[in-house]
Parts: structure tokens; sequence; C-alpha cells
């Protein structure tokens, strides 16, 4: 019996029976004898000062078993802290302002949380909420970004002397110089707008604390349990090991669920140490449109200078960037933006200054891509520009720029969000052009079919955008190994990062499964929970395959070792004449049957009598931790066909190719279904969901029926195809894909419907786009 | 408090309960049948969508009190009960297969929805399984498996994706 490949094959989930019988355990599922429940007062002000809270009346409601406000939590109440210390750029200016858990004197967004009511039911909870009585001043709210940064304007944090968040510049070569000497100069101010993040499951945080056994276990529907731990243990003053974080099933991450040290996270355990019962909260939709971080707000003012083959010779981009509230992520998202627009051009010169401000607005943090949305839509949308200017075909000019595959390892010269260059491993971008061209038929289409359904009345339109995704960062996952000693074959994996979808599962289990020997199905893999693994990061990045998929692959190798090891002794044969396969290590050439199953293996390798020699191990174990020198680079391009109805101005896409490189595939089918899902995400961002404030900081749309996600009907059917240019920074060779489908959906989108509506002459330099919007942009171009 | 008398997945369960209690959070807390799921509250994403008298509905916008004397059947109902392989409804065998579900929030209220829809369309196209499904809200899929996993539930053939 041979080794049987596992990593690259379509291998359906593990996890797939738990959740398709209703028997997977999310957060909202735990219930506890003596459970209270919490529900909490937000702030109806996008900005307003703070006079008074008066909770007596709420108390005094049967069933009410405490209500908190800033003032009830004593020590306990201070400022999150800063998740994500920005990179040390040059001259950067970051002011820092973490969200705090109860508002004390000042309201900064709507939903902002002002008192917690903790009461036998959520029935009643909400019912107590209405009794408690608020005063407040309302102050002018900061909303439009440019108005935010005018002298004299109301400002989110007073102690600032403004609402600059943020100010950074990076630089690489010299734009100015390199604008001098261009044939053509492109300028266009873009908005990109904010949308939800969406998860289909809201938040929710369940503690309990066991005073018996000193213990704090805390249910969360977080993306990162290890930090939350470690942050909850230092908050309440307790040991690491006394808290045990446990994020389950998880329904949908997408960025916001993240280690945030969101007030209900931080309040929820407190409550339950100090009622002494255990204490659940659970997010509604409506709290999830105002308290849920949210993303994608920017305005660029950008220019390319180009010679007059389309070459690019370099790109100025100045922005605003929207961080809402409070900034307690810093900059990754700006820092990503600025870093994405360089895409898979060699960009000689680049000067990018950001701006993040602070509004009277829910806080910006990451969402599936964030923020390399704005720079794959700046520098796509330039092209396309361009290339009009030159007269040159959008192919070609994307084509005449692309870095070739001999200028890898590929330095741009500025710092990225993990603070380490922005430096690309590896990329092979033409022929994945090539491919998307192919696949969709563009030659064929621009010169046959579109000039037909043309002359026919019909507006159709091609697209073609190319993007990279930095994927992959650090600073490092662990993962600890075990063959669990008895009869047949059982491996455990413990491993830090949760789940919210990604099939870790499954993926996780073929990497070990390959490296031992073993079945998929053998690999029983625990994930998120804090007293099973309590080293690493967290699921963000795109990093889980890479990072995690890396140290599982470590600690795969080393108990590998170790079984041959222990088998080379009680075989008699040495490390080189052995076969792991089939759950068995046997020698080669000999009978399979002969061999010794890894259960009976690992009984040997944890002796109760005798003497070991020394320097021996117990058990079939090992944990190993992978930490990348820096983030992996993946690529891809994607295609589209649009018909655009101009009298209604809806969209019809008519096809949608995804020709994408992430790397090593571990299991095409998770791949794929990673891809589709962040098309759908980036359809909705394109053409279906905003976040619409008023001048008053109001959201107006804070519904499903008022927020429209994409449906099945909405979203086309995505034809894949996968291209594989090994990392050269992990063993396994694979980059990240679980934000990639949404990243250049919006330029993509604008580029198509501009082409189909090419007759009026309109230009797309906005997102979201909606039917409304777009028929008023055919109404202004005509 | 209102008695509720309503047979459940085949069993009967008899409840005191406040008129006001929505039939999810029943479903959820009373009798502890956790996987129907509750995303929206207000009867848009449909993740919280189980069979009354064979129909479905979507369970947070009833009252417990409504589903008093019929019949109310969730996901947990639907397959033997077992996890293994065998246990599996076909709907969710396929699912599986087709890889129709990433997070699984989503999808209990998913194959209630198709249950019936399939039961009355044994043979839907494309087109209609979308329509069938417009009524649920996936973030993470993109639908497109969804289809595939329901075109195989039918006739064996997913749509082909490579």
């Amino acid at each position: 019996m041979e080794p049987r490949r596992q990593i690259g094959e379509r291998v359906r989930r593990t996890e797939d029976a738990r959740l398709l019988t209703g028997h997977a355990l999310f957060v909202d599922d735990v219930r506890l004898d003596g459970m209270l429940h919490v529900a909490f007062l937000r702030s109806q002000y996008a900005h307003a000062r703070l006079v008074r809270v008066d909770a007596t009346a709420a108390r005094r409601r049967p069933g009410v078993v405490a209500v908190y406000t800033a003032a009830d939590l004593g020590d306990y109440w201070r400022p999150g802290p800063l998740l994500v210390p920005p990179p040390p750029i040059a001259g950067l200016v970051f002011n820092a302002c973490t969200q705090v858990p109860l508002a004390k004197d000042k309201l900064r967004h709507v939903g902002e949380p002002i008192a917690m009511v903790v009461a036998e039911s959520r029935y009643l909870a909400e019912d107590a909420l209405d009794d408690i009585v608020l005063q407040a001043e309302p102050l002018p709210a900061v909303v439009d970004l440019e108005a935010a940064l005018r002298d004299g304007a109301t400002r989110v944090h007073e102690h600032l002397p403004s609402n600059v968040a943020a100010h950074a510049v990076q630089r690489k070569g010299d734009y100015a110089r390199a604008a001098r000497g261009a044939h053509t100069v492109i300028k266009r101010r873009f908005l990109y707008d904010r949308g939800a993040s969406a998860a289909i499951e809201n938040r929710a945080v369940v503690a309990q604390w066991d005073p018996r056994a000193e213990e704090l276990t805390v249910w969360d529907t977080t993306q990162a349990p290890i930090p939350i731990r470690n942050g909850l243990a230092q908050l309440l003053g307790l040991l690491q090991s006394q808290v045990r974080v446990v994020a389950p099933f998880v329904g949908g991450g997408f960025g916001p669920k993240i280690m945030m040290y969101y007030p209900e996270e931080v309040l929820v355990p407190w409550a339950a140490m100090r009622l002494g019962r255990p204490v659940k909260w659970t997010e509604d939709r409506q709290e999830n449109f105002f308290a849920t971080t949210q993303e994608r707000g920017q305005i660029h003012d950008a220019e390319i200078a180009l010679d007059k083959r389309g070459k690019i010779l370099g790109v100025r981009d100045v922005f605003l960037h929207d961080t809402g509230a409070y900034d307690p992520y810093g900059l990754t998202v700006p820092i990503n933006s600025q870093c994405t627009l360089l895409g898979p051009y060699e960009v000689p010169n680049y000067e990018s200054e950001f701006t993040a401000v602070f509004t009277n607005k829910t806080i910006v943090t990451p969402v599936r891509g964030a923020g390399r949305q704005h720079g794959v839509f700046v520098i796509e949308r330039l092209l396309d520009f361009a290339a009009k200017e030159l007269k040159i075909d959008r192919v070609e000019i994307r084509r005449r720029n692309l870095l070739r595959p001999d200028q890898f390892p590929f330095n741009n010269e500025i710092l990225f969000q993990d603070s380490a260059p922005l430096t690309y491993d590896s990329g092979d971008y033409e022929p994945a052009l090539d491919q998307a061209l192919e696949l969709i038929d563009y030659h064929r289409f621009v010169r046959e079919e579109q000039p037909r359904l043309r002359a026919a009345g019909r507006h159709v339109g091609i697209g073609i955008v190319c993007y990279v995704e930095g994927t992959g960062i650090g600073p490092y996952e662990g993962a600890r190994v075990t063959v669990e000693p008895g009869p047949g074959v059982r491996v455990r994996l413990a491993t830090g990062v949760g789940t919210q979808g990604q099939g870790h599962f499954t993926s996780f289990a073929q990497i070990v499964a390959e490296v031992l020997g073993v079945e998929v199905a053998d690999v029983h893999v625990i994930t998120g929970d804090t007293r099973e693994f309590h080293w690493g990061t967290g699921t963000f990045a795109s990093r889980g395959a890479v990072v995690a998929g890396s140290a599982c692959h470590a600690a795969a190798t080393r108990v590998r070792e170790k079984i041959l090891e222990l088998a080379s002794h009680e075989l008699n044969a040495s490390t080189a004449d052995l076969v792991l396969a089939g759950g068995k290590v046997h020698v080669r050439g000999g009978d399979p049957s002969g061999g010794i199953a890894l259960g009976a293996l690992a009984v040997k390798a944890n002796p109760l009598r005798g003497a070991v020699r020394p320097g021996t191990e117990p058990g079939l174990e090992a944990t190993a931790y992978f930490g990348p020198d820096r983030g992996s680079t993946a690529s891809g391009v994607h295609a589209m066909l649009v018909e655009v109805d101009p009298e209604t101005a809806q969209v019809e896409i008519k096809r949608y190719v995804v020709v994408h490189d992430c790397g090593r595939v571990i299991n095409p089918m998770i791949v794929d279904g990673q891809i589709h899902g962040g098309v759908a995400h980036g359809i909705g961002n394109a053409f279906y969901e905003q976040l619409v404030y008023d001048e008053e900081g109001q959201l107006l749309n804070a519904s499903f029926m008022d927020y429209l996600l994409p449906t099945a009907t909405d979203v086309p059917h995505i034809e894949t195809a996968h291209r594989e240019t090994r990392s050269p920074l992990n063993p396994l060779g694979a980059k990240g894909v679980g934000e990639a489908g949404a990243i250049p959906t919006g330029a993509l989108f604008a580029q198509a419907v501009e082409d189909a509506l090419s007759d009026t002459g309109l230009e797309i330099c906005e997102i979201p786009l909606s039917p409304n919007q777009l028929f008023a942009l055919i109404e202004r171009a005509r | 408090m209102k008695t509720v008398d309503l047979t459940v997945n085949g069993v009967t369960a008899r409840r005191s309960v406040e008129p006001r209690l929505l039939l999810s959070d029943f479903l959820r807390n009373e009798l502890g049948l956790t996987g129907t799921h509750v995303g929206c509250e207000h009867g848009v994403c449909g993740a919280c969508t189980v069979l009354l008298d064979g129909e479905a509905v979507r369970s947070c916008l009833l009252f417990a009190v409504q589903a008093d004397g019929h019949q109310v059947a969730t996901v947990e109902g639907l397959s033997a009960g077992a996890v293994e392989d065998g246990a599996l409804h076909p709907l969710q065998a396929a699912f599986r297969e087709a890889h129709g579900l990433q997070c699984g929030f989503c999808t209990p209220g998913i194959l209630m929805t198709l249950v019936p829809f399939l039961r009355d369309h044994p043979h839907p196209d494309e087109r209609e399984i979308r329509e069938a499904l417009s009524g649920n809200l996936c973030r993470c899929t993109g639908y497109q498996n969804v289809v595939a996993a329901v075109q195989l539930a039918c006739d064996g053939t997913p749509t082909p994706d490579r």
C-alpha cells in the first residue's frame, strides 16, 4: 500500500453532517441552567452630550436582575485596547481613540451602548430598556469626510485638535518628476461607500463563571478566541488558564467578528462573574446594523502618468478614509488600499497619501477585502480611462504593465499592513489574463457579438480586471497533532484558528492525513477552543490555510518522524525502509498486513512500566508553529458580460469568469466556494448594498427589507479556473483565498456597465451603484 | 399565559407560554430545537424557516400560540437523527456532496424551504430553483452550489463547475 494524495483533492467536508442536521453548536444555541439575558440601551443620536442616565425604574421592573451604566462599572470602565498598532511609516500621525464599554459623557454614533439590562429573559430585558430615562444634548453630527476636516468642524473627540485620526504618506521613486515627463496624465475623483458585513448569524456572547473551579467559560462568535481569552483574563484579573473562550460554529465572519473586544464581549463575562449566574447576549439584526463594525467609505483623488504606449510612469493618490467614531483597528484598511492599488503592475513611481477621519458613524474595521477593493477600483479605473485616452485596448494596456515572472520576488518599496515591506513572493500574471480572455471569448465578443447586438439596439458590455491580494500574513499560528492510542486509527488535530465556514475541519485534516498516511475522516479537528489550543491569533487576512495550514503540516511532519522512529525499533527496520500508509506502518516490499496500526503504535509510545530510552517524549504527539516572514501574494483576473437596460438601469450579468491563483490548492471544492461567496459579496457591494447615512448621522436602511443583500436570482453562475503559482514562503506553497472574490468586483462592474453604455459617454467613478444611481449617471451623461 | 398544544417532528408538546413568544424562540428555547436559526427576526433572511402543516413559514413571524393545534417540522426531524452517512435526508446528502453550505447558519432554513418546493416541483429548472431560493439569504456560498445541490438531489446531476 502506498501513501495517498489528499492535498489538492476534492474532499467533501467532514463538518457538514452536523451543520445539515441542526446539531452543530452556534453560540446562541448555548443554554445553561439559571441563565440570564441581556439587552442594551443604545444611542439614538449620532452625536450628543450624555447628561444623565436614570435606570431606577428599570431596576424595579420584575424579572430585572441588574442594570449597569458607565458609572456602575467602576474601575472596569476603560477604553478598549488598540488592536493593531500602525506600521512604522516615516512621518505617520496616528491618534488612537478606542471604543468604550458604555458611553459615559458623550455619544459618538447611533447604536453606541449606554446601559446594559440583565433580566430573566430577553423579552423582559428589552421591556426594561423603555424604563431607562435618558437626558442628552444633541450635537452636530460629523458625517461628510471633507466637511469633517474643515476649520471649525465639530469634533468627534474633543481632546484632539481636529477629526484627523491618522495621516500617512508612502512614496516610491519620484512621482512629480515622472508626471513632468509623461505623455498623458489622467486625473479622476473616485468614491467608495459603506456596506455591511451581514453575516447571517449576528454576534452573541455567553459567559459562565464556575466559582468552584474558579474558571470562566465564554462562548463567543469571534474570529479570534485566543486573543479574546488573553484580553479577558487581563481585564478581569484572572490567569489566562482560568479563562476558556470557545468559538464554536460561527455563522459567517467576514472581518467584523475579529478580536474586537466589543463592549458586549467585555461586559457579558464581567456581569456573569458579578452575578454568579450564566449570562447571554445575542445581537439582533437591527443592533448588527449599528453596533457591528463596517467598512468601505473612502474618497480618492488619483492620477496616473503614462508614456504614449500606455506604460505606467507613476501614480499619485490622495485619499480620505472614514474610520467611524473610533479607530481600534489602527490603519489596516487604508494601508491595504494604499498597497493594493499597485496591483499586478509595474508602477515605478508612486505617491500615496491618506487621511483617516473620525465621523459619527459606526466603527470601521476590515470587512472581506479590507480596503483592497478601493485600491483595485482606483488603478483599474485609471487604466480604463487611460486606455480610452490613448486609444489602446483595455486588455493591451494591462498586458503592457503586468509584472513578468522573472521580476519576483518584487519589492514595491512601501510598507504593508503587517509592517513588512510590500514584496510580492511569486506570480505569473499574463497567462491568467490570457486564460480569462479565452474563457470569456473576449476578442470574438468585442469584434463580432457586441457590434451585432449593439446594431440591434442592445446595450451589452464586457469587463476584465486584474488584481493582487496580500494574504497569509503573520505573526504565527500553531497546531497539535496526536495519534490517539487504541484500536484502529484516530488522529486528533487542534489548532487555534476558529472556523466561520471556510472548511477548516476538512482542509486541515487533508494536510495531516496526507502527511500521516491516514484517511481524512480519521482526523478529528478541533478549532476555536482555547482549552484545546491556546497559542495563535485568529482567522483574518485570508491566512487560515497559509499560516495555520502550514502549522498543521509542521506538526504532522514531526509526528510522522516520531512514528517512523518508534516503528523502526518495533519492526527492526531502518526508517528509510518504512512506508506510512493506510493508517499503518509497514516495511517496504513486505506484507502490509504485517505492519503496525498507528493506534497500536501510540499505545507503545506511552508505556506504563519499564524504562524508556533517555530523551524519549511520550506519545505520538507534536506541537508546531508557523510564522511566515511576510504575506504571500495571491492574484487573479475577473471578467464579466453584462446587458444594461438604459430605461430602467437594470443590469443583468450574463457571464462571470474568475481565473484565480492562490498558489497550491488544498481542496478545489472549498476554494471554488470561497470565490463564489466572495464574488456574490462583491456584486452586493457593487450594485445592491449601501449603508445610507443622512446628514444627522442616522442610518436610513438598517434592516434586510431596506438594505438589500443579493439573492439567488441576483448572483450569476460563476465560472472558475485555478492556476497554481506556489508561494516560496511556506511549505505548502499556499496563498490565501478567503477574500479574493470580493476584491475586484466593483472595478469590474463599473468597467462592464460603462462599456455597455458607451453610447452615452458616461463614466463610473463610484461604488456602490444602484439602479437609481446608475439611472442618474445615464441622465447626466446624456 | 396561554397553553399551546402542538406536534413538532411527530412528537406532541404542551407548554404554557406568553402570547408574545415567537415561534422561533419557542422552538429554540422551550423545546431545545436549536437547529432552527434566527438571522433577522423580520422575515427576510429565511434562516428560521420551518414547516407548518407541511408548508414553509418564517417562525420569527409567527407567535407560538398561532401554532396551537398544528404540525410543525424543523430541520432536526428531516433525517433519522444520527449524523452518520446513512441517516441524512437525500437533500442533506446532496448539500454535502455539492458543497451547498459553508458556515451552515442559513442552511436549515434553506432545507426547510426546499422540502415543500421539491414536493410540489420535483423537476425544477435552474431558474425555478433560484426563484425558490430567493427568499433565503446566504452570505457565504453565492448560491451556486446551493443550486447545484438541489439539482443533484433532483436528478443526480449537479451543474458542472470546472
